[in-house]
Formats: structure tokens, C-alpha cells, sequence
């Protein structure tokens, strides 16, 4: 088998994310984010729900890349407005969405770069993120690992962090859970007293410093940071063979 | 009973000031034949409420717009509407973005008539310092929760785009989602419907069982048929995207004299008529 590559193991990574979440409608966004997904659905997740991504879910896992296959098995009837009724609303997702900005608490921002009245660049706006945050379990995507993403402070918070989301009292976030934030350098999550953003595992051949020199705020560091796991032989073909033939996560995450 | 009209008469019953509120999601079936004739009217200062796509970057692009309400405005296919990314860089307009389920709630209260409905989306994110009219509201029972009064999104037209429709006003989608169309006729004091093909009543159900026909005509005041209506936006199963026309309108962005000779080719013209036959002779 050819040498493993980084998008690889951020895809099984992202895949770890989804572990275990059990009968829970899987969403990811970006390339990397969906083979990472479906990846734990086809292995260790069999239980996730997923959808076509227009107005039904779906019994079949299809791929991202390469030749057509057989049409998805469509199950139940997923239109916009039952999507926030059946799942969104009703906390049954986890949803990987991209960041263009995070903080350290997790605070994400897509919405659009520079002052929000003027922007420098207009991104894709609020979305669902601040709902989604608020109501379920959500994970971020930085193909890009830099501390032009990994900020002090984001320009606008769309997605709400830890720190915000306990200012709005234990009621208000009790469904509020940001799980994880896989880049293309780690993986990060917010096990730490204060839900300060730590370093959980550097990707092999990254170094604690790459992160940390790349990282725009204070990281939570342990003493000894572990690897990243490798995908499996098994993990590998899925991902090569069933899911992504023309290896698009490649191009979405570069060695 | 017979609502039929035309894209001209519709327009020219809206006046400058007015709340509109557009139906379909995204580049997905999009009354676009009624956005093109807004974009040859001298229409201005217009408030549009929409789950964005081209219809927003034109009417962005032409200034029609001195407030947009929205949660996102997309191609799809394309994620950034360009031409709208450029009129929000410009500072062109008031941007209200809100999280997109609270955009479904201010259309929920105007449905029901209420001032606002409570929501918890929102809070924690800047989207209440971004719409800073936004006020909250305290459970009255036990949990004493603070959440966000999403005020009531009431428009003064509702403009939707649907696959079949009768002369009466009943109308049917064919595809697989109905969006949010219904709540934008329910929020409006005025809603016109486009459609793909007017039909007589008795063959809805030749295409679609009966809970396609989600649009009753209770909900609408005025039937134009529009063939290609929703060009370039999908309008499953009659049509899908138009991909390349589509990238053709996105890459104008970049390029000024590009943007002239697409409005030229396409969008100074006389009709939607007019319009239909340039895309058909492109």
C-alpha cells in the first residue's frame, strides 16, 4: 500500500470524532469532514444517520469521488424545515462544520472576515452555527492549520464557544458541546477545567512546536502529547477504494 | 375564479420601501422570472427576506436593496455568491444575518400573527450584537430561561416559484423540498406565485400525490406562468441548475466589462420573453 498521507489520517481522525455518538444524524462539511464521516459509519459508527444532503436520508454510504454508483437507498423524507424540526432542534446531530476563525473556547467564525457592517471579505454568514451549537454536539475542520484560523479573538463568533456559552447560564447551554477540532497538524478538544482549548494528539511527522508556532493563542499542553492514531489496513482501503478512488481529501489536505 | 397575471403586473403593483419576501433556497427554485422583472423596474430601497441565492446578488448587484434579512445567500454549487460577497464588501446595504432557523421563526410569527416567537438560537453568537433591535424575552414559567424574541418577519409581497399551479392559485412542487414557501405567503400581505405550467385542477394528481400541492389558494393572490421561470436555478424534476450559465453569472463578478455584457445580453432587455430567448440562443 502506498504511503499513508496527512489527509488520511485527518480523515480517520475525524472519523474518531463520530465514535461514539450511536444512532445520531452524522453532518460534515468539506471534503476530508465527509470521507472522515462516512468512514466511521462503514467501521466502528454502523448506527449514524446521514442524508443526501438535499431533502432525504439515506441507507447507503456513497462516495465522494470516482465513478457513479448504484443510486443511495433513500429512507425517510429530510426537507430543510424538518431538518431543524427532526434533528436540529430535537439535539440528535453532530455536525462537523469548517472554521475560518476559532479561539481558544472554541468560539468559530465563517461568517465573514474584518468588521461585520463593512467586512473585508464576506464569507458564508451566521448559517446554523449559532443554533447548532447551542442544540448539539458540533466539531470543526481546519484544512489549513495557522494562526490566522487558530485566533486570540475571531472578527465574528457564528458558532458559540465554551466561554459564551456558559455566560448564557446552565439552562440555556446544556445541550451546547464542542467536541473536538480536527486540522490538518491535530487533533484539539476541551477536557481541561476551564474548557480552554488542548492540544489532544499531533499528527505523525508534526511536531508540538509546528502547532504551537502556527497557534494564535495559549494551547493547553500535557506533558507528553500523544500521536495520532494511523488509520488500519482496513481503514485505509475503504477510504482508497469505497469512498474517495480520486483521493479529493489530498487535495484538501496537503502533505 | 382566474389569478392569472404577469411578471409586468405584479411589478408594477410593488413600490419602492416595501418588505419582499422570496421563496425557493439557495439556487433552488427561485421565482426568478419575478426577480428579473424587479431588476427592469425602478424599484429601490426594497427590504428582501430570503434564504439566499442569485436572487440576492442581483438585486444586490442593482442596488435594489437597502436591507437584506437572511441567514446565508449561496449557489450552491458555487458557495459564495460573489456578486452579493461584493455588494456586502461595499457596504452597500444593511445586512441583517440571522442563524437560518430563526429566519424561519420570524416567518412562523408573521404566519401566526404574533409580534415574535421565544428562540434559543442565537444567543451566545454575534448575531444579536449585529441586530441590535433584537430584544429578549424571560420564560414566565419555572425555568425563568431568557431567550430571544425573534420579532415577526411580516412582508408586504411574497414572491414563490413552484412547479405547477392552477388558475385559482392551488400550488404543487414536484421536486424533493418544499423550502419555506408557505410561510413566506403566510407572512405576506400580497403573494404571487410563479409557475413552470398552469394546469387544470383535476391533473395535479396526474404528477404528485396530493401532499404536493402545498400551496393553497387561500395563499395567493396572482398566478403568472413562466416557463423556465426559475432559470438558472434548479427546478427539479422540470430542470436542473444551469451549471455553466450559472459560473458564466458568477465569473461577471470579477470582471466588470464581463458583468456589462452579461446585463446586456441577458438582463437589459425588454421581457422575460426576451430573456428565455437569449438563454435558449446562447
Amino acid at each position: 500500500m502506498s504511503e499513508i498521507t496527512r489527509a488520511e489520517i485527518c480523515a480517520v481522525a475525524i472519523a474518531e470524532c463520530f465514535r461514539n455518538d450511536g444512532e445520531t444524524l452524522m453532518s460534515a462539511f468539506g471534503t476530508t469532514p465527509t470521507v472522515g464521516g462516512r468512514l466511521a459509519k462503514l467501521t466502528f459508527s454502523p448506527d449514524l444517520f446521514m442524508t443526501d444532503g438535499i431533502a432525504t436520508g439515506i441507507e447507503t454510504v456513497p462516495p465522494v469521488s470516482g465513478p457513479a454508483r448504484e443510486a443511495p437507498i433513500k429512507s425517510a423524507w429530510m426537507p430543510f424545515r424538518l431538518f431543524f424540526d427532526n434533528v436540529v432542534w430535537t439535539t440528535r446531530r453532530h455536525v462537523m462544520m469548517m472554521a475560518s476563525q476559532i479561539d481558544k473556547f472554541g468560539n468559530q467564525n465563517f461568517a465573514c472576515i474584518g468588521p461585520h457592517e463593512k467586512p473585508k471579505a464576506q464569507l458564508l454568514g451566521m448559517r446554523g452555527a449559532p443554533g447548532n451549537t447551542l442544540y448539539h454536539a458540533t466539531s470543526y475542520f481546519v484544512p489549513n492549520h495557522s494562526s490566522k484560523v487558530f485566533v486570540e479573538k475571531v472578527d465574528v463568533v457564528s458558532g458559540v464557544g465554551y466561554d459564551r456559552a456558559a455566560a448564557l447560564g446552565e439552562r440555556t447551554s446544556r445541550f451546547h458541546d464542542i467536541r473536538r477540532v480536527v486540522s490538518n497538524l491535530g487533533v484539539f478538544d476541551f477536557d481541561t477545567p476551564n474548557h480552554a482549548m488542548r492540544l489532544a494528539s499531533v499528527h505523525p511527522g508534526v511536531s508540538v512546536d509546528d502547532v504551537v508556532s502556527n497557534t494564535g493563542f495559549e494551547l493547553v499542553i500535557g506533558e507528553a502529547v500523544p500521536e495520532t492514531r494511523l488509520p488500519s489496513d482496513e481503514e485505509l482501503r475503504i477510504i482508497r477504494e469505497d469512498l474517495d478512488p480520486e483521493g479529493l481529501i489530498n487535495k484538501e489536505v496537503r502533505d | 375564479m382566474d389569478k392569472r397575471t404577469t411578471e409586468r403586473e405584479v411589478v408594477a403593483e410593488l413600490e419602492s420601501g416595501m418588505t419582499i419576501g422570496i421563496g425557493g433556497w439557495g439556487s433552488r427554485r427561485k421565482p426568478m422570472s419575478l426577480v428579473r422583472e424587479i431588476l427592469r423596474s425602478d424599484l429601490q430601497d426594497l427590504t428582501v427576506v430570503t434564504y439566499g441565492g442569485p436572487d440576492a446578488g442581483l438585486l444586490c448587484k442593482y442596488g435594489k436593496v437597502s436591507k437584506l434579512i437572511y441567514g446565508f445567500v449561496s449557489l450552491d454549487s458555487i458557495p459564495l455568491e460573489p456578486h452579493f460577497r461584493q455588494a456586502r464588501q461595499a457596504g452597500s446595504f444593511r445586512a441583517a444575518e440571522l442563524d437560518e432557523g430563526m429566519l424561519q421563526w420570524g416567518l412562523r410569527a408573521a404566519a401566526h400573527r404574533l409580534p415574535f416567537l421565544p428562540v434559543r438560537a442565537g444567543l451566545g453568537s454575534d448575531v444579536v450584537t449585529v441586530n441590535p433591535e433584537l430584544r429578549m424575552v424571560t420564560s414566565p414559567y419555572d425555568d425563568g430561561e431568557e431567550l430571544i424574541a425573534m420579532p415577526a418577519l411580516e412582508l408586504d409581497v411574497a414572491l414563490i416559484h413552484m412547479n405547477r399551479a392552477d388558475k385559482l392559485g392551488n400550488g404543487q412542487f414536484l421536486g424533493p423540498d418544499p423550502y419555506f414557501d408557505d410561510l413566506f405567503c403566510h407572512a405576506a400581505k400580497r403573494r404571487f406565485m410563479s409557475c413552470e405550467k398552469i394546469v387544470a385542477s383535476e391533473d395535479f394528481q396526474k404528477e404528485g400525490s396530493v401532499h404536493t400541492v402545498s400551496i393553497n389558494r387561500l395563499m395567493i393572490d396572482g398566478v403568472i406562468e413562466a416557463p423556465g421561470g426559475a432559470h438558472f436555478t434548479e427546478c427539479t424534476p422540470d430542470y436542473g441548475r444551469d451549471e455553466t450559465f450559472q459560473r458564466e453569472y458568477a465569473a461577471t463578478a470579477k470582471d466588470p466589462d464581463a458583468w456589462q455584457a452579461f446585463k446586456e445580453r441577458y438582463l437589459d432587455l425588454e421581457s422575460e420573453a426576451d430573456y428565455q430567448a437569449a438563454v435558449k440562443n446562447r
